[in-house]
């Protein structure tokens, strides 16, 4: 009954899928970077977008390649990835929280408002100690 | 030309396009933050391409250049955001 099945065929195609589907993330990924106002709207579209992406593009060459240790290479990718770029988000993103970078002139800020004051009073409160020192 | 191999050769081209745009934002990034996000987008564009080229040519060796590529692509962002940060002090 499997004798007539062509297997590689079927790898192909849904590693053609997983492909194309992950290129379109990373594309809309990279049009939000370039289109978007702000630069914490920008961060989010692309630490979500593009890691998804990624994991997609790399699952198809997984299924293509339909081996064991690949796959070990593969998840060991995809893993790091989703673990380390929400990381790395988070302190460019406290980092300009820090420095000062502008919001959105849309953007909502009444509940961030007392956390931003905090941020930057104590920031403020540091410089004034390490002048002092 | 098969359905896979247009496939990958239509995700290469989109996969550069990508990059393209990245280094547009790169360049007028107004700030400095802008640039370390665009770095970051860098580096997974590149994985992307790497995994395809490794699809196309049938070469296996070429995965291990995306694991240290995902490892130093966080290093890279992290320690650009810290001396960010001790510059702001």
């Amino acid at each position: 009954m499997f004798e007539d099945i062509n297997f590689l065929l079927i790898r192909e195609i849904i590693s053609s899928v997983f492909i194309i589907i992950g290129v379109m993330f990373m594309l809309i990924s990279t049009i939000g970077l370039l289109r978007f106002p702000d630069f914490y709207i920008r961060m989010s579209a692309i630490t979500k977008g593009a890691t998804l992406g990624l994991g997609f593009i790399l699952s198809g060459m997984g299924i293509y390649f339909n081996e064991p240790d690949m796959f070990l290479k593969v998840m060991l990718i995809i893993g790091f990835t989703f673990l380390t770029s929400p990381v790395a988000a988070h302190v460019i993103g406290r980092t300009a929280v820090r420095n000062k970078i502008p919001f959105w002139d849309h953007t909502n800020l009444d509940e961030f408002k007392d956390y931003l004051h905090k941020e930057h009073s104590a920031h403020r409160d540091h410089e004034r100690d390490n002048t002092q020192v | 030309m098969s359905i896979f191999s247009f496939t990958l050769i239509f995700a290469m081209a989109a996969l550069s396009l990508c990059l393209v745009m990245t280094g547009i934002r790169f360049a007028i990034g107004p700030t400095l933050p802008d640039r370390i996000t665009a770095f970051d987008l860098f580096v997974a564009n590149v994985i992307g391409i790497v995994a395809i080229y490794t699809e196309l040519t049938g070469n296996q060796d070429f995965i291990d250049v995306a694991i240290i590529l995902s490892l130093f692509g966080f290093l890279g962002s992290i320690s650009f955001a810290y001396y960010l940060m001790k510059s702001a002090r």
